[in-house]
């Protein structure tokens, strides 16, 4: 990978070709990038170039195309360890984040957990880290616990420490809030949970698009991400699991592709990862996501992340100077996740009329809804920053605000 | 323009906002008529959009076939409260089945249908017609008046 360089955002949106709509008769301003990215012209290319060559069913067959599929598929498999600085048999390919915190939570949770068993998490947690653990919690008889916020709006690491105790199992938290935009010190937290004698499942959907990421160097045991978030497809992510735990976890899935020898009355599994890859897998996703991640690494993570930090302090500077508006979470050591209120306009107003001046941002609850009640509220806007957005695109989304302001007469 | 095309339909003109955000909604959202509790209500129910998370409580009175007293609670978007709001004082003194009506003129008008949004059975209610416009915005104006038709219709 190259050192970091400016990174040159006109070339960059360039490659969006989606970035040159218009939405409403206006330049689309896209600022939901937390939710979804926009995927690069190269990412499309690399889907329909598989499809429109290669394609075939993977692990099977001898013949060509069968061959060339399975490489294709296996060679994304590669790039995503490469990516995360981990082993290619530790990265079993998933739907996403919320599928493989399912697995993990599932096949480890479901065969490891006993009654009286404490999963560790944190109020901050985006519901696709929640609801796996109570499911497998209630089936389990294992216990939830949450570690609290500090009143700026940071994890509270003290607190998370103090409730890691001898039943904790394993503590599952999120890299990047999705709603504080807070970056929290998982290999702090890795390092704390295994000295307790705990697992430690890192949530990276926030985190890989726009950080540089080292399983090794974070020291947890799961890793999970999605592709959509990253300039890569739709219903694409992968888990990395540490190699010992993968082959001790027994499969979640069960059907094709993931056994060994199949009998009437048992079967024995594949090796990693393939047991965990029942069914014909999203080939052609997979091949999205690998040039997804050669498309970050090309452009560079430093060079995004120093972007995007940049942007970030002048969408704070210019917003923190409108009367009204209030930040959640801290504004300083903070990525470009910005959720906020401004005035008493409530979010669902504030984004159908910034959508009408071609912004597009998220309000509601951001998946999100104990940290909202933390908050005492029930939504909030976010904006959501990622490589391609401008300056030019932060004082539309001031503008937008404005025109809300006037809109609504003042604030009440 | 295609309107089976989102694109095409997104790329139009920019959506009638004044139409959406008139004096007399804005008004009922600064300053919501009944809200808050009633005497004896005969009917509560509390419903929300999980998507957004506006939450409506709706409070009925009904006694001698007649909708005595109505009020609500709520916390949410513009036009779910002022649609709440104004629900309160198009339904109080009604009969159940006039109520209903409304609610179902009212609900005819949000999906686009022009002598709906004409009907004078809705008074001021009418300035919520630009909301139909907004696809994404009509359940937030529909809130309430799923509240009313939960308590008073058919079954209830």
């Amino acid at each position: 990978m190259t050192p970091t360089t400016a990174l040159d955002v006109e070339k960059i949106r360039g490659d969006f070709p989606i970035l040159h709509r218009e939405v409403h008769g206006r330049p689309l301003v896209y600022l939901d990038n937390a939710a979804s990215s926009q995927k690069p012209a190269v990412v499309v290319a690399a889907v329909s170039g598989y499809f429109l060559t290669s394609h075939a069913n993977v692990h099977r067959g001898a013949h060509q195309l069968s061959v060339e599929a399975t490489g294709a598929y296996e060679a994304a498999r590669e790039t995503v360890a490469r990516f995360l600085g981990g082993a290619s048999h530790e990265i079993v390919f998933t739907r996403g984040t919320t599928e493989a915190i399912n697995l993990v939570a599932a096949s480890w949770g479901g065969s490891a957990l006993r009654e009286g068993d404490e999963i560790l998490l944190t109020l901050m947690e985006h519901h696709s880290n929640l609801v796996p653990w109570q499911l497998v919690a209630q089936r389990t008889g294992a216990r939830l616990r949450y570690a609290g916020l500090t009143p700026e709006g940071r994890l509270d690491v003290e607190d998370l420490v103090a409730k890691l105790g001898p039943r904790t199992r394993i503590v599952a938290v999120t890299h990047v809030s999705n709603t504080l935009g807070v970056v929290n010190p998982v290999a702090e937290i890795a390092r704390r949970a295994r000295d307790a004698g705990a697992l430690c499942l890192v949530d990276g959907a926030q985190a890989a698009p726009h950080l540089r990421v080292d399983v090794d160097a974070i020291g947890c045991d799961f890793y999970a991400f999605s592709g959509h978030k990253m300039c890569g497809p739709t219903g694409i992510g992968a888990l990395w699991g540490r190699r010992e735990l993968l082959e001790a976890m027994p499969p979640w899935q069960g059907g094709g592709e993931m056994i060994s020898q199949v009998g009437l009355e048992e079967s024995t599994w594949a090796e990693i990862p393939h047991k965990f890859e029942a069914g014909t897998p999203s080939v052609g996703d997979a091949v999205g996501l690998g040039a997804a991640v050669r498309y970050l690494e090309q452009v560079g993570l430093d060079a995004i992340h120093a972007h995007e930090m940049a942007l970030t302090e002048y969408a704070l500077e210019r917003l923190g100077e409108l009367e009204g508006f209030r930040l959640f979470g801290p504004s300083t050591g903070r990525v470009g996740v910005i959720s906020f209120e401004y005035g008493d306009i409530h979010p669902h107003d504030l984004a159908t009329i910034l959508d009408s001046h071609g912004v597009a941002i998220l309000a509601g609850h951001h998946c999100n809804q104990p940290l909202m009640d933390h908050l005492g509220v029930a939504a909030t806007a976010r904006a959501s920053l990622y490589l391609y957005n401008t300056r030019e695109e932060i004082d539309t989304l001031v503008e937008g605000l404005l025109a809300a302001r006037a809109l609504f007469g003042g604030f009440g | 323009m295609n309107d089976t095309d989102p694109q095409a339909a997104g790329k139009g003109a920019e959506p009638p906002l004044h139409q959406l955000y008139q004096e007399v909604i804005l008004d009922h959202y600064r300053r919501p008529r009944n809200k808050g509790a009633i005497d004896e209500p005969t009917h509560t129910i509390t419903m929300n959009n999980p998507l957004c998370g506006d939450v409506i409580e709706l409070l009925l009175r009904v006694r001698g076939g007649r909708i005595e007293e109505v009020g609500f609670e709520g916390r949410g978007c513009s036009i779910s409260q002022a649609s709440a709001s104004m629900l309160t004082e198009r339904v109080r003194g009604r009969t159940p089945s006039e109520a209903l009506g409304i609610a179902a003129t009212f609900t005819r008008m949000l999906h686009g249908d022009a002598s709906a949004a004409e009907d004078e059975s809705l008074g001021d209610l009418r300035a919520l017609a630009g909301v139909a416009k907004f696809p994404v915005r009509v359940k937030c104006a529909l809130l309430a008046w799923n509240c009313l038709e939960e308590l008073v219709g058919t079954g209830s």
